[in-house]
Order: structure tokens, then C-alpha cells, then sequence
């Protein structure tokens, strides 16, 4: 029988105005096992804590039951005073009597009688606790850190700044992202390239780091700091060791039409190529779609003309095993696709753009060099007409999506700004449906545009815009707040697109079993506690993977990341929760039903030699439950058809005399 | 392939030719078109206000028909397409609508949307095929510059007319290729001719109408292909004369290439 102290808190008046808190000290001091009940102002100050530590010692307490706020306020507060006392911490159960009970009660007779329903449940499964002890588990001293665009940048920046290795693993050939392709930067207007290239030369630079670019994940396993990982560095058919980025080769290679998606397809690049001037790493990368040599074996040229001998057509993707003990995703976004919107003829006309190929169309380093040109005809466009939300807030069409895409009232505002000032002959329109500037010198930006530049914004959306033979775009819009239809003859329409998460994350997401919502973006453990942690211990989120967001929070998010992976890598060992899941193994029908419901990966199944009862020895398929991995949802033993799953802490017995308590007549 | 057929009523006296043309059509392609009995005007002249239950009463009587002779419903004009396929699926989905209109009705014989109603053109593309189509025509229209003209009935509301994409649709451009013609498009093809605003207001639906003729026009089309009565009158009649494109109808196009008009006209 266990010895189990009762400790009733008031928490001032939140639980005593409704629950007569004596009362429930009082009744249940008659409980089976109770050998010591009291109640108190507050239990969780030092003096209520005192109490408790008292009791423990003067009765020889095996067992404590606290009535008092969800456990997810004070359990381990209370945890910790039992374990200073000398009591095993998961020797104390707490009765949630606040939020479940007096926060919700009105009637202080009600409240009573249910607080002391909820101690009795308390009590019940005390009776059979046992003690448990949390394991322990090393750590690995590396991050890695997935996608190297800013937030994944400034991540391993922070990272590597506090000591530990960090990778990068970025798809495309160069790290940089989106970023790369912006020209100026809201609020400040400062040139994207001019604050990021020195970070990817920081990142090139600094020894902690090492990019693995023009690669990918391909397999994870393990668990919080004992992740491995499979890295597939996919072939570039140049040795990175020799090439000297001379960009020789890029001039020499007879393949010159392959659509440049740097440049958004405004322009071409060739079948070997170096995405852009300021690469990092500044290598070339030939592409096998479209290289002659690798298609039919006839050219060679580049090999050729390449003076390091870089050029290796016979190179194969190679793949890179390493160990990490904290994983970041950053694997950013991608503006949606436009093919369900032909109302604005994006397929239909060139001079129709999204706000991404209009960066591009405004970039020095752009296939204009910076000089804004109609793309069709490479003529001074004179009206322009921004339309923003499409596919933002679209919230029963099917075809984009529910949310704020963030971004693009500012980087709007910014594109009207900026053809206002280069270009003082231009007309520029902006149609909204709200504009949303909330952020540090955010709203005066923007008034600044419509204040100072004259841009027209107008509220309302374009309906229709349709080519015309001569090359004009005709705009066909309402104005909401003069209630009348609005005609304009532009000659550009730039379409500012949804964003969504990028199509890898989906699959990245099933290997790390981290979760997602509906519209794929990677949920955090807490939406405004834990934001930068994914549910998934020792998973951790950067960028615009967990949501939109622009870059000054995104680099806000990438440190805080950073913050949390330094503070696991920082650790030698991981103390496990000790309240995970096990298997009886005699009562495992090796169905996998546990192995399916696990959102943590942590149930493997073997097979194992068992000796049956009549001396034979029989292999038999079970689960095995990884404890370091085992997060004790407990899905799994509501799973198992055969019972043999159970969760220490909270076994289905342990559930079942809880149940049963509140069952019980008076 | 047997189909009941709701032709209403501009089909029996201004466009005729829609009708007939159509039903020589079918016949060639093997289906049979049974025109429903004692069927009355859709109410295509009346709001489409949706609490409006009196000017939907004989869409809903048509549509009950069609369920007792055990066929799909097949129409032809885009104004009753659209109000009795939009009645249909208030009488599916509307609770309240079906009980006002079944209580109006016989009430012992309820009617919840169980008939399937189909555009001749969803019958083209679905059940004969526009490869199948394609197939029969003896008299391509080899080198003609064809433009579709939607207009707004035949495909809007798109998640109740469940047709076609209302902003990019393809079903008539698709048509017109099985024929052996070029299709020719143009941003207009979608937009509303005004036909609705031409008595209150003339200058407006000449404005519009102008507006689908010119960008037609400009797309270097041979003539505008509809199948809508009310589209082909507003076009033609709201048009300045000069630089007019002929309008016509796409089932008198379809015969044309089937070779059953000239048939049709000896007989």
C-alpha cells in the first residue's frame, strides 16, 4: 500500500472561489492510502513547496497527489520538490482542479464535488505508480541544417559562430535562394545582393561549415542527437576540387538555348553554366539534359577549353553518409502556379509577370541589366498595373490558397516606389484587397509610395486582363470604394503570387516524421511558445518552411533556430523521458498496427528467437520501441489489437483505475 | 446512346437552326435525342434571384421528366442549360429550395437532383469523343479560322456548371479542331456579349458586344461559333456593320462538317 500526501491549492482565489478547497483536503484525507491531506494559499511558492517537501519526510510519503493547475503549468515544479525530498519524481500526480474544474464552474457546490472526483482519479493511479529513472543518450556535435537560402545561412552562421560543424545542404548548385534573385531589399531599399553575398562567402569561409550544394537528403534516421543521414551530392560532371569558376566554359558551350531558371526563364544560359556571378561555391555545373557530350557523345568542347582539366563527364552522384544530433529545415518557398489564372493572361502575354520575374526585370545583374523593358518588345512600358493577392486569401475557389502570403503588399509597394522613381513618366497602379503592413518602418513605406511617388492604389481586384493586337494590355477592374469599373490600358501587369512551401518539404517532411499542416508548411511544437521547434524533438525550423514570412523575420527565425540547436548541441547527454512506450514481447503479434500510428518513427519490428514453453525455440516478429525516440503520445497502445503496447507512466491500467474512480458512485 | 432533350423555347422560333442542326447531327453520330413532352419555358427571362421558386417550377418538372424516363438530360441553349442546371443542383444541395419546390409540386414524388444534366457539347466530348469525332466528319473544315464565343451562361458558376475552366475553357477550341478547323483565341471569348443590359440599357450592351466582335476580329477569325440564341442576336444586331464577323451557331458548323446539312436542305 502506498503512503500518498493530498495537497490542495487555492491558487489565491482562481480555484477557491468556486471550490471549497477544505472540503476537498478534508474528504479526501478518508481515501484508501492517504496518510496525509492539506490545502494551501499556493502551493507552488517556496512555502507551498516547503509544505510539500515536509510532508514527503515527516510521513514517509511514497506517493504525492497535487489538486491544483494543469499539469502542464506546474508538474515539474512539483516534480522537483519530491525529487529534492528524496521522493521519485514520477511518484507525483497532479489533479487539474483550475483550468478543468474551478475556471469553468460557476456553481461552488458543482466544483466541489468534482474537484474531489478529480483527486480521488489522482490517487487511484498513484496507487500504481512506480518509480521510473530517465534514461540517458548522447549527443552528436553537428548540425545540419537543410536548404541554404538565408534562413538556412544564417542559421549555420550562428551555429558554427558558437563552435559546433554544422552542413549545408542545398539542391541547387549554389546556396543563396531566393534572395540571390531580389533587387532591393523593404524597408531600407538596400541591394539583396549587396547584404547576402557576403554571408555565402562568410559561410564558404568559416571552418565549422561545410555546403554540400547541388545535393539532397536522402535518407534520415536515428533520433534526436543521433541523427544519421544519407546525402545524395548529385553529379556536376565537374571535379569542384579543380574548377576554378573562370567561367570558360559557359562561354564555349555551343548549347546556348536552355531557358536560365536564375533569370526565371527571361533569358537562356548554356548546358554548362555558373547560375550567377557571386556563386558560392563558384563552380560550374553541366546540365545532362541538354549537354551534347552526356546525351550523345559529340562535343567535348568544354573539357577542352577548360585549362584546371575540371570538366569529368564520367562522374556519378555520389552519396555521403554523416551524423548529426540536431537537424534545421530551411527549405523556403516557391511563388505558386499561375495556370489556373488565365484571367490575368499570364500565359497569354510576356509583358504579363509575376513579381519575382519583375526583380529579375529590374536587376542589374537581370537579363536588362537593371533597365526596365516590356518583355515582349523591349520597349519603355509607360502604365503598370500590380495586382496583388493572387492566390492569396482565395478561400473556396480551389485554386489557391487560404492564407496571407506576407510578403507582397511590401515588395509590392517597393516595386511601385522604385518604377516611380527611375521612371517619372510611368502611371503606376496597385489593386488590393487590404493592404497589410504591419512590421518596424513598415506602414510609413508604404505611404511613402502612395504619399510621396503617387502610386495609384486602389482597392479592388483586376477581373480580366486581355492582350490586344497592338500589344496593350487592357485591364479591366473595379474600384471598390468609388463603386465603379475601372478600364486600363497598360503595358505591363505584374502579378504578385502566392508563395507555398517548396514541393521537397512533403517528402523531407515524411523522412524526419516531422508534421505538417494543410497547406504543408511544418508546424512547430507550440504556435506561440515554441515556434521554432518542430514537434519532432532535435527537429528545428527556419524560414518560411514553418510560414510565410519576410527576410528580416525570417533571419530573426534563423538565429532563434540556431538558438535552440546550439542548446542541444551543447549538451554531452540528452536525458529521455522515461514515460515511453514498451512492447510485451509474448504478446506481440508483429502486426505493425503501432509501427503505422507512430509520428515519431520510434517502433521498429525484428525478429527475435523466443524459447516457448515446450523447449522449441520459435522466431517471432515483434516491435520494439526505440526509448530515446518514443515521445509518449501514446497512440500506439490505443493501436495495439493485442494490448501488448503499454506506456510507463501512463499504463492502461494506470488509465483504467483513473476511469473507474470517476465512475465510482459516492 | 438514347438522351432526353430540352430544346425551349427561342430554339422553336429564332434559332431554329441551333435545333435542327443539332438534331441531324446527333442522328449521324448515332443518339438519339428524345424531346421531353409538354415541356415548358426553362424561366430563363426571370431573376435568377435564388429564393425565387415559381420561375424554376418548370425546370424542375422538366428535370423530374427526364428521372422517370430513366435518361441523362441533354440541353442546347446556354440560358436554359444554365437555369435548369443551376435549378438541378439547388435541388440537390438546397434544402430549403427542394422543400418549397417539391411542396409546390406533388409532394409524394419528391425530386432531389437525380437527373444528370448535360450540355450537347459535354455529350460531343464525353460520350461520342472528339477523336471519335473526329472520325466521322466527311467535310473538314481544313484552314478555317473558327472563334469560340462562351459568353457568360455557359460555364459560370464553374463549381455548379462543372463544364470547364470558366477563365481558360478549351471545350469549344477542342471542337472545333475535330472539325478540321483552326481555333482562334482571343480574351474576350468568355465575357458577357450584354445581351441582358440591351433594353435598359443599349449603348452599354453595344459596348460590350463591340468589344468580343473587335477582339475577335483582331485574332484574324473567319466567324464566331456560340450556343447561345441570345449571344449570336446580340453580336450580330449590336455590331456596327463594317468589320461584323458572321455568328453562328456551333451545331450548324458541326453538320457542316458531318455533311447532314446539305441532306437536310435537298430533303
Amino acid at each position: 500500500m502506498q503512503r500518498i500526501g493530498v495537497f490542495v491549492c487555492w491558487c489565491g482565489s482562481n480555484i477557491a472561489a468556486t471550490v471549497d478547497v477544505a472540503a476537498v483536503s478534508d474528504t479526501l484525507k478518508n481515501e484508501p492510502g492517504v496518510v496525509f491531506s492539506t490545502n494551501y494559499q499556493y502551493m507552488c511558492s517556496e512555502s507551498g513547496q516547503n509544505i510539500l517537501k515536509d510532508a514527503i519526510r515527516d510521513y514517509q510519503l511514497t506517493g504525492v497527489v497535487i489538486c491544483s493547475c494543469s499539469p502542464r503549468m506546474h508538474e515539474a515544479t512539483f516534480r522537483k520538490a519530491a525529487a529534492a525530498a528524496g521522493l521519485n519524481p514520477y511518484m507525483v500526480e497532479i489533479a487539474n482542479i483550475r483550468e478543468q474544474c474551478s475556471w469553468i464552474h460557476k456553481d461552488k457546490a458543482a466544483g466541489t464535488e468534482k474537484a474531489i472526483i478529480l483527486g480521488r482519479a489522482a490517487i487511484a493511479k498513484v496507487h500504481l505508480n512506480a518509480p521510473l529513472t530517465a534514461g540517458e543518450s548522447p549527443v552528436t556535435k553537428r548540425a545540419l541544417v537543410i536548404g541554404g537560402g538565408i534562413a538556412g545561412i544564417q542559421t549555420a552562421l550562428d551555429i558554427a559562430e558558437a563552435g559546433f560543424e554544422v552542413d549545408i545542404v542545398e539542391k541547387q548548385p549554389t546556396i543563396g535562394g531566393k534572395m540571390t534573385q531580389l533587387d532591393k531589399t523593404f524597408p531600407t531599399l538596400d541591394c539583396a545582393a549587396c547584404i547576402l553575398t557576403p554571408k555565402m562567402v562568410d559561410c564558404a569561409q568559416n571552418e565549422n561549415i561545410s555546403i554540400y550544394a547541388y545535393s539532397e537528403v536522402e535518407e534520415v534516421k536515428g533520433f534526436v542527437g543521433n541523427f544519421h543521414v544519407k546525402i545524395r551530392k548529385k553529379a556536376r560532371y565537374v571535379d569542384t576540387t579543380k574548377c576554378t569558376g573562370c567561367g570558360l566554359c559557359t562561354e564555349k558551350c555551343p548549347v546556348k538555348k536552355v531557358s536560365n531558371e536564375f533569370n526565371l526563364g527571361l533569358d537562356n544560359r548554356r548546358a554548362v553554366y555558373i547560375p550567377f556571378a557571386q556563386a558560392v561555391p563558384k563552380v560550374a555545373t553541366i546540365d545532362a539534359d541538354h549537354c551534347n557530350m552526356l546525351k550523345s557523345g559529340k562535343c567535348g568542347l568544354c573539357a577542352k577549353v577548360c585549362t584546371a582539366g575540371a570538366i569529368d563527364y564520367k562522374q556519378k552522384d555520389e552519396i555521403i553518409d554523416r551524423e548529426y544530433g540536431a537537424i534545421v529545415v530551411a527549405t523556403g518557398y516557391q511563388p505558386i502556379a499561375l495556370d489556373k489564372y488565365d484571367e490575368f493572361a499570364y500565359s497569354q502575354s510576356k509583358d504579363v509577370v509575376t513579381s519575382l520575374e519583375f526583380e529579375r526585370l529590374t536587376n542589374a545583374a537581370g537579363p536588362t541589366g537593371g533597365t526596365l523593358l516590356r518583355p515582349s518588345d523591349g520597349t519603355h512600358p509607360h502604365t503598370l498595373v500590380f495586382v496583388q493577392c493572387v492566390g492569396s486569401r482565395c478561400e473556396d475557389d480551389g485554386r489557391g490558397k487560404s492564407y496571407c502570403s506576407k510578403i507582397c503588399c511590401m515588395y509590392t509597394a517597393k516595386h511601385a516606389m522604385l518604377v516611380r522613381e527611375k521612371y517619372p513618366d510611368t502611371e503606376v497602379y496597385v489593386f488590393y484587397i487590404d493592404v497589410r503592413t504591419p512590421g518596424k518602418n513598415f506602414d510609413e513605406f508604404y505611404r511613402r509610395a502612395v504619399e510621396e511617388y503617387g502610386v495609384h492604389y486602389i482597392k479592388g481586384m483586376v477581373g480580366k486582363v486581355a492582350p490586344r493586337a497592338d500589344g496593350k494590355l487592357m485591364v479591366q477592374a473595379c474600384d471598390l470604394l468609388a463603386n465603379e469599373q475601372l478600364h486600363i490600358e497598360a503595358d505591363m501587369v505584374i502579378l504578385a503570387a502566392a508563395i507555398e512551401p517548396d514541393p521537397s518539404a512533403r517528402h523531407l517532411a515524411t523522412m524526419l516524421t516531422a508534421s505538417m499542416d494543410t497547406n504543408d508548411f511544418f508546424t512547430e511544437a507550440h504556435p506561440k511558445l515554441r515556434p521554432v521547434e518542430s514537434p519532432t524533438a532535435g527537429i528545428f525550423l527556419s524560414g518560411v518552411c514553418q510560414g510565410p514570412k519576410d527576410i528580416p523575420e525570417t533571419v530573426s527565425q534563423a538565429s532563434a533556430a540556431a538558438a535552440k540547436a546550439i542548446g542541444l548541441l551543447a549538451k554531452n547527454k540528452l536525458t529521455c523521458n522515461p514515460c515511453v512506450a514498451h512492447s510485451d514481447e509474448w504478446m506481440c503479434n508483429g502486426c505493425s498496427a503501432c509501427e503505422k500510428v507512430c509520428p515519431y518513427g520510434a517502433i521498429t519490428y525484428m525478429d527475435k528467437e523466443f524459447r516457448m514453453p515446450d523447449r522449441t525455440t520459435a522466431i517471432r516478429r515483434v516491435a520494439s520501441v526505440n526509448p530515446a525516440v518514443c515521445q509518449g503520445c501514446g497512440a500506439c497502445t490505443v493501436a495495439c489489437p493485442s494490448g501488448a503496447m503499454d506506456l510507463d507512466g501512463f499504463s492502461n491500467s494506470q488509465i483504467m483505475a483513473e476511469v473507474d474512480a470517476i465512475c465510482k458512485m459516492k | 446512346m438514347i438522351y432526353s432533350y430540352y430544346p425551349g423555347c427561342t430554339l422553336k422560333n429564332k434559332a431554329q437552326e441551333l435545333d435542327r442542326c443539332a438534331r441531324l447531327s446527333a442522328q449521324a453520330l448515332g443518339i438519339t435525342l428524345e424531346e421531353l413532352p409538354e415541356w415548358q419555358c426553362c424561366g430563363g427571362a426571370y431573376s435568377m434571384a435564388t429564393d425565387e421558386i415559381a420561375s424554376k417550377l418548370a425546370c424542375v418538372r422538366a428535370l423530374k421528366d427526364a428521372r422517370t424516363r430513366g435518361h441523362d438530360l441533354v440541353t442546347l441553349c446556354s440560358a436554359c442549360h444554365n437555369v435548369i442546371k443551376q435549378t438541378n443542383h439547388a435541388m440537390a444541395e438546397d434544402a430549403d429550395f427542394a422543400l418549397r419546390a417539391n411542396n409546390y409540386m406533388a409532394p409524394e414524388a419528391e425530386y432531389h437532383g437525380e437527373t444528370k444534366v448535360i450540355h450537347y457539347l459535354e455529350m460531343l466530348r464525353d460520350t461520342v469523343g472528339f477523336d471519335k469525332l473526329a472520325q466521322k466528319v466527311t467535310h473538314p473544315l481544313t484552314g478555317k479560322r473558327i472563334a469560340a464565343y462562351y459568353g457568360c451562361l455557359l460555364l459560370r458558376p464553374g463549381k455548379v456548371m462543372q463544364m470547364d475552366d470558366p477563365e481558360n475553357p478549351r471545350i469549344l477550341e477542342d471542337f472545333i479542331r475535330a472539325l478540321g478547323a483552326s481555333p482562334v483565341l482571343y480574351p474576350y471569348r468568355n465575357e458577357c456579349c450584354g445581351g441582358y443590359a440591351t433594353l435598359e440599357d443599349k449603348a452599354l450592351a453595344q459596348k460590350k458586344s463591340d468589344t468580343v466582335m473587335t477582339s475577335a476580329r483582331e485574332a484574324e477569325a473567319d466567324c464566331i461559333i456560340t450556343a447561345c440564341p441570345l449571344c449570336q442576336y446580340n453580336l450580330m444586331k449590336n455590331t456596327p456593320e463594317a468589320g461584323r464577323l458572321p455568328v453562328i451557331y456551333f451545331t450548324e458548323l458541326l453538320a457542316q462538317a458531318l455533311g447532314v446539312d446539305e441532306e437536310a436542305k435537298r430533303a
